[in-house]
C-alpha cells in the first residue's frame, strides 16, 4: 500500500491547515452552557472548606476541631493527621505539605484543615470553631533578604550539594550553565554594562478559580471532577498522595477558565478527596479569589546581575548573568529554566549563567507560561539595549549581528536546528512600526525572547462512526483551542470536512497516560499523535478497501477522502469514500479506529521579538503602551486566530506584568492585595491593539511543521516594555513592575 | 437577617432608630454587598430607601439641584441640565467602579461609606454640595464636608440617614473639575483625587476658588491654602505653581499598596493644576 506513514515534512497546499473556522466550544462558552469545575454536582453532596494560616510563619503546635466537628451538619473535618500515607518521593511530599500543612504554616494562606458541611454556612461557622494554637515565627518574603545572614530559616538541611558550604540555609540549589572563558571575553569590549534588576512574583490571572467535586467511596475507588491543565497528572499526584493505585482513580477535566501554567499542580483536590473518604459524601470545594492569590502559585520573583561586553560595532564578548529567584516555602523555582533562557536568543563565545534557588514565605510557586525566562530575558535585553544606545546603533541591528542561528551552540548546551529568530528580527526591522514617528513624550523599545517548547507523553485515538464522520478522542485539557486544531488535522489528513469531525476531551480512564498541558506543547505533541491516528485508520480503511476489491493492500491508494485502486493493474474499481467504507466496516472486520502513543521529541525551539511604543506621563509617572506589535515564528499556525490570540495574549500579561501586576507583601508577611481591585490585570481600555506578524519557519519534527506558539509570547514583554518606557523618560527602568510611584521617583531623581 | 423597604421618610425613620444591632442602608449596595460577601458586616437588618418618594429624582430648587439620595451615578450622567451645570462632579460620579456600578451606585452611597478615596467626595466639596439628613428630630442640613469624620466613620446619629444632597445654584462664570490618578484607566481607586471650583469675574480674575483633595487625608481636605492660590489671580502659570505647592504641602497621606507619601504629595499638585485649567476653561476663562 502506498501510504506516506512516516513523513518527511510535509510541504504540501494544506486544505484546512491555515484557514479559521469556527471553534467547536464557541457557542457553549458564550451562551454558559459550557461546564466549568464550579458547575459539576452530585447529588447528596457536602460542601467543602478551608482553613487557612494568618501567619506567614508559624509552628502549628496543635489543632482542636473538637468544637468544629460537633456543630451539627459538619460531616468532617480533616487535618494533616487525616494523611495517614506518608510518600517517599521529596517533590510528592512537599505538594502535600503546600496542600495541607504539617509541622509549620509557611506563608499567608496555607492550608491547616478542612471541613464538609451540609451548607457553606456551616462551613464557614465550623472553620471559625477550629482552634489552631499558632508559635509565631519571624518571617521573609523578599529574595534578596531571605539570604542575608541572620534572615529566617524555612527549612533546615534542605540544601542540596550544589549550594555551597556556608551559604544561606534559605538556598535550596545552584545551577550553572555557559561556555568559554567570560572574563577573557569581556576584557574584549569596547564597554561593559552592568546592571541589577529586580521583578516582583505575578499570578496567572486565570479568570475561573480551582474548583473540583470529589466521590470516594470506603472500596477505595474514586472519581473527581475538575478544572485543571492535566488530569493525567492530577491522578498520579492525588494517588500518590493518598497511597491508592492510579487505575483506581478515575479523573475528569471541567471546561477550563485560564490556566497559563498555574492549573499544572494540586490544591484543593486531595483535600476533597479525603473529605469524600472520611464523609462517605461527595464534597466539592470552590476557592475564593482571595484564596486564588494567596494559596496557588504564582510565579517567582527575582533578583538579577547581569554584565555584558560589547564592541563599539555591536558584537557581544562576552556575557554573564547570576539569577536569584525565590518560588515560594518550596524548593522549585524555575531559576534553571531562567538560566538556560535569559541568553539563549544570540551566538555567543563566552557566556555563563548561575542561577539560585531561594525559599522564602510565599505560597509555592507554580509554573506561569515559559516559567522563569521573563525575568531573566527582562535583565539581559536590558543590558543589550543599554550598551547598544550607548554606542549609537540600531537596537534590532546589534541584535541580527549577535542572532542564534542553524548550527549555533546554544547558551544553554545544544547546538540549534533551523531557528526562526532572525527572521523576526528582520521582519520587525522591516515592519512600518519600526520607522514610524513617535509622539511627544514616547519612546520605543524592542527585545527578543525564547522558549524551549516541549513533546512528551501522548496519547491519541480516532474512531471513524458508522455514518463516516471522526471522533478524536484525547486527554489534554483544551486551553488555548487545541480542540479546534485537532480536528482541523485529523480533517486535513481523513480528507473530510472541519465539521464532519468532533474532537473530545476524555477521562484518565479511557487513553493511556498524557502529559499535562504545558510546555507548548498540545498542538505540537497532540497534533502530531492526531495526523499518525489519522494516518492508522486510513491504513485501515486501505486493508478493507483491498479486501472488498479482493487484491493486495499495496495495490490500493489513499486520496482526497477515498481509497483508490493505485494504478491501472489494480483493476477498475470505483473509488470508495470513507463514508462508504464506514457503511460497511461491519462486513469487512469490525469498527474502524487509529491510534497513536508516543513520547513526542523535537518540539522544536521558539524565538519571538517584541517592538512597543510607550508614553510617560513625566509629572504623574504614569506609562502608557500606545503600539505593541509581536512578530514570533509559530512553524505552521494551523489556525491563525489562535496563535494571534497567544501571541496578544501572552503580551498583554507581560505588558501587567511590567507595569502593574504585583505581590505586595506586609511586614507581617501577609499578602496586601489578593483581590483584582489592587492586583492590577490591564483592563482593555489599558491596551492598544496587539498587532501579531505570525513567521512560518517549519519545524521539521512535526508531519505539518507545528510549533508550540504559546508561551513565548510572554518572554519579550518585560524587557520591551522597560526598554521603551526607559527610551520615554530618559532614564534606565530597572524595577518591575515600573508602577507609576516607582517610575515618578525615578524621575525626579535624575532631574 | 430583616429586610425592609418603606416608602416615606418617616418609616424609614422610625424602623432605623428602633433597629436592635446593626442595621444598613441599603441604596445601590455596591459598598454594602461587597462587605456582607467578604465577611466584614453581617447586618441585623437591611433598610431598603429606594421605595422612598422623591429619593430617585433629580429636581431643580432655588436654581440648583436636588439629587435624591436613591440616584444612580449612571442616572447623574444621563441627566441633561445637571451636567452642564457641574460637569466635574457628574464625571467623579460616572469614574467610580465600572459601567455596572455606575448603574447602581450613588453619591449619598459614596459619601456615608466615608473612605478617604471616594471620587465624588471632592468634587461635591468643591462644588459646595450640601446634605439633608432626616432623623428622629426631623431634618437637618449640612456641608458635605462635615458628613465624614474618617475612614469607615461619619457625623450622622443613630436613626438618622442622607434623604438628598443639594448643588447649589451655579454662579454666572464659574466652573467645576474633578481629577483623580489610577494606576490603570478605568475599574480602579484613586490613590489621588482633586476637586477644583472656581469663579471668575468679568475681566477673568479668579473671585473665589473651592480646592479639595482626596486620598492623601483620613478624609477629604478643603484646603483653604490652595483656593487663596487662584483668587486674585487669572489662574496663569504662577498661580498654578503656588496652587500646586499649597496642595502638595496639605496632604497628609500615607504609604500603602496603592501609592508612596512622596507619590501622593506631588501628584496631588499636579492633579490641581490640571483640575485648575479645566475648570478655568468651564468657567469661560481664556487659556
Amino acid at each position: 500500500m502506498a501510504l506516506d506513514n512516516n513523513p518527511a515534512l510535509d510541504t504540501h497546499e494544506f486544505r484546512l491547515v491555515g484557514t479559521r473556522p469556527n471553534r467547536p466550544d464557541g457557542i457553549d462558552k458564550v451562551t454558559g452552557r459550557a461546564r466549568y469545575g464550579a458547575d459539576i454536582s452530585a447529588p447528596g453532596m457536602l460542601t467543602g472548606m478551608v482553613l487557612r494560616s494568618r501567619h506567614a510563619h508559624a509552628r502549628i503546635k496543635s489543632i482542636d476541631i473538637s468544637a468544629a466537628e460537633a456543630i451539627p451538619g459538619v460531616h468532617a473535618v480533616i487535618t494533616r493527621k487525616d494523611f495517614t500515607h506518608v510518600p517517599e518521593d521529596g517533590d510528592i511530599a512537599d505538594i502535600l505539605d503546600n496542600c495541607m500543612a504539617g509541622e509549620k504554616a509557611l506563608y499567608d494562606g496555607h492550608a491547616v484543615a478542612a471541613v464538609a458541611a451540609s451548607s457553606s454556612a456551616t462551613a464557614q461557622e465550623a472553620l471559625k470553631a477550629i482552634i489552631v494554637d499558632y508559635e509565631v515565627l519571624p518571617n521573609v518574603t523578599d529574595v534578596d533578604t531571605a539570604i542575608r545572614e541572620g534572615a529566617p530559616i524555612l527549612h533546615a538541611g534542605r540544601s542540596d550539594g550544589t549550594v555551597p558550604e556556608g551559604a544561606s540555609r534559605n538556598i535550596m540549589s545552584r545551577v550553572e550553565f555557559g561556555h568559554g572563558d567570560v572574563e577573557a571575553g569581556l576584557a574584549k569590549a569596547d564597554r561593559v554594562v552592568e546592571r541589577s534588576f529586580k521583578t516582583e512574583a505575578t499570578h496567572q490571572g486565570y479568570i475561573e478559580p480551582h474548583a473540583c467535586l470529589a466521590q470516594m467511596g470506603q472500596d477505595g475507588q474514586a472519581d473527581l471532577w475538575c478544572c485543571t491543565q492535566g488530569h493525567y497528572m492530577v491522578r498520579n499526584t492525588c494517588a500518590a498522595l493518598l497511597g491508592m493505585d492510579q487505575g483506581q482513580l478515575r479523573v475528569t477535566a471541567s471546561e477550563i477558565g485560564g490556566g497559563f501554567g498555574g492549573k499544572t499542580t494540586v490544591f484543593l483536590e486531595p483535600l476533597a478527596l479525603v473529605l469524600s473518604r472520611k464523609s462517605s459524601r461527595p464534597v466539592k470545594m470552590v476557592m475564593s479569589r482571595a484564596e486564588v492569590l494567596r494559596a496557588t502559585g504564582p510565579t517567582a520573583s527575582s533578583s538579577m546581575d547581569v554584565r555584558i561586553g560589547m564592541t563599539k560595532d555591536g558584537r557581544i564578548t562576552g556575557a554573564h548573568a547570576e539569577l536569584r529567584y525565590q518560588g515560594g516555602a518550596y524548593p522549585g523555582s524555575p531559576v534553571q529554566l531562567g538560566a538556560m533562557a535569559g541568553f539563549a536568543p544570540y551566538d555567543l563565545e563566552n557566556v555563563k549563567t548561575v542561577g539560585w534557588d531561594i525559599v522564602t514565605n510565599r505560597p509555592k510557586q507554580a509554573a506561569y507560561r515559559a516559567p522563569g525566562a521573563p525575568m531573566a530575558a527582562f535583565g539581559v535585553e536590558s543590558v543589550i539595549d543599554e550598551l547598544a544606545r550607548g554606542f549609537g546603533l540600531d537596537p534590532i541591528e546589534v541584535r541580527l549581528k549577535n542572532a542564534a542561528r542553524e548550527g549555533t551552540r546554544s547558551s544553554y548546551g545544544p547546538t540549534y536546528p533551523a531557528i526562526g529568530l532572525e527572521a523576526t528580527l528582520q521582519a520587525a526591522k522591516d515592519h512600518p512600526h519600526w520607522s514610524a514617528p513617535l509622539g511627544k513624550n514616547q519612546g520605543r523599545g524592542v527585545a527578543c525572547g525564547f522558549w524551549f517548547n516541549f513533546g512528551g507523553d501522548t496519547c491519541v485515538s480516532l474512531n471513524i462512526t458508522p455514518d463516516g464522520t471522526a471522533t478524536v478522542t484525547e486527554g489534554n485539557p483544551d486551553i488555548g483551542g487545541s480542540r479546534a486544531a485537532m480536528s482541523m488535522m485529523a480533517a486535513e489528513e481523513l480528507g473530510i470536512p472541519y465539521e464532519k469531525v468532533r474532537t473530545v476531551i476524555t477521562d484518565t480512564g479511557s487513553l493511556g497516560q498524557n502529559e499535562v498541558t504545558d510546555g507548548s506543547r498540545v498542538t505540537f505533541a497532540v497534533g502530531l499523535a492526531t495526523i499518525k491516528a489519522a494516518r492508522a485508520a486510513k491504513k485501515e480503511m486501505c486493508k478493507r478497501v483491498a479486501k472488498i476489491w479482493g487484491i493486495d493492500e499495496d495495490a490500493v491508494e489513499w486520496r482526497e477522502g477515498a481509497v483508490h485502486p493505485a494504478g491501472p493493474n489494480a483493476g477498475l474499481h470505483p473509488p470508495m469514500t470513507l463514508a462508504e467504507i464506514a457503511a460497511v466496516a461491519s462486513n469487512t472486520g469490525g469498527p474502524i479506529a487509529g491510534h497513536h502513543e508516543v513520547t513526542a521529541e523535537g518540539a522544536g525551539v521558539s524565538f519571538a521579538t517584541h517592538m512597543v511604543d510607550s508614553e510617560v506621563d513625566a509629572d504623574t509617572g504614569a506609562v502608557k503602551i500606545v503600539r505593541y506589535t509581536v512578530f514570533q515564528d509559530a512553524g505552521k499556525a494551523v489556525h491563525p486566530d489562535y496563535v494571534e490570540g497567544q501571541l496578544q495574549g501572552g503580551a498583554v500579561q507581560g505588558i501587567g506584568w511590567a507595569l502593574n501586576e504585583e505581590y505586595i507583601y506586609g511586614e507581617d508577611g501577609i499578602l496586601q492585595n489578593p483581590g483584582f481591585l489592587d492586583y492590577r490585570v490591564p483592563v482593555a481600555s489599558d491596551l492598544p491593539m496587539i498587532d501579531t506578524v505570525i513567521l512560518e519557519i517549519p519545524n521539521p519534527g512535526h508531519p505539518y511543521g507545528v510549533r508550540g506558539v504559546g508561551e513565548t509570547s510572554i518572554v519579550p514583554p518585560l524587557a520591551a516594555v522597560a526598554n521603551s518606557v526607559s527610551a520615554a523618560a530618559n532614564v534606565r527602568l530597572t524595577d518591575i513592575p515600573m508602577s507609576p510611584p516607582k517610575v515618578l521617583a525615578k524621575i525626579r531623581e535624575t532631574v | 437577617m430583616q429586610y425592609q423597604a418603606p416608602t416615606t421618610v418617616e418609616s424609614a425613620v422610625s424602623a432605623l432608630t428602633a433597629a436592635e444591632g446593626d442595621c444598613h442602608i441599603l441604596a445601590g449596595g455596591t459598598d454594602l454587598l461587597v462587605r456582607m460577601r467578604s465577611g466584614m458586616v453581617s447586618p441585623a437588618a437591611i433598610l431598603d430607601i429606594k421605595k422612598i418618594a422623591g429619593l430617585r429624582n433629580i429636581a431643580r430648587e432655588d436654581g440648583g439641584w436636588r439629587i435624591g439620595a436613591a440616584v444612580s451615578c449612571a442616572e447623574m450622567g444621563e441627566h441633561d441640565g445637571l451636567g452642564s451645570d457641574w460637569p466635574g462632579v457628574v464625571e467623579a460620579a460616572n469614574l467610580i467602579g465600572s459601567v455596572q456600578i455606575q448603574g447602581r451606585c450613588t453619591i449619598a452611597g459614596n459619601l456615608c461609606n466615608a473612605s478617604p478615596a471616594a471620587d465624588s467626595v471632592p468634587a461635591l466639596v468643591a462644588a459646595g454640595a450640601t446634605a439633608r439628613i432626616a432623623g428622629p428630630n426631623g431634618t437637618r442640613e449640612t456641608a458635605v464636608q462635615n458628613i465624614c469624620t474618617g475612614p469607615g466613620a461619619t457625623s450622622l446619629g443613630k436613626g438618622e440617614f442622607i434623604t438628598s444632597i443639594l448643588l447649589p445654584a451655579k454662579k454666572p462664570n464659574s466652573g467645576d473639575a474633578y481629577l483623580r490618578f489610577i494606576p490603570r484607566t478605568e475599574m480602579d481607586i484613586a490613590v489621588v483625587g482633586c476637586g477644583i471650583f472656581l469663579t471668575l469675574d468679568n475681566e477673568g480674575v479668579c473671585a473665589s476658588a473651592r480646592v479639595s483633595l482626596g486620598a492623601v487625608a483620613p478624609t477629604v481636605l478643603l484646603v483653604e491654602e490652595a483656593a487663596q492660590a487662584l483668587v486674585g489671580t487669572t489662574v496663569d502659570e504662577t498661580a498654578l505653581g503656588a496652587l500646586a505647592a499649597a496642595c502638595s504641602s496639605a496632604a497628609r497621606p500615607i504609604n500603602d499598596k496603592r501609592g508612596t507619601i512622596e507619590f501622593r504629595t506631588h501628584v496631588s499638585g499636579v492633579l490641581a493644576q490640571r483640575a485648575a485649567k479645566i475648570a478655568k476653561k468651564r468657567a469661560g476663562g481664556s487659556s
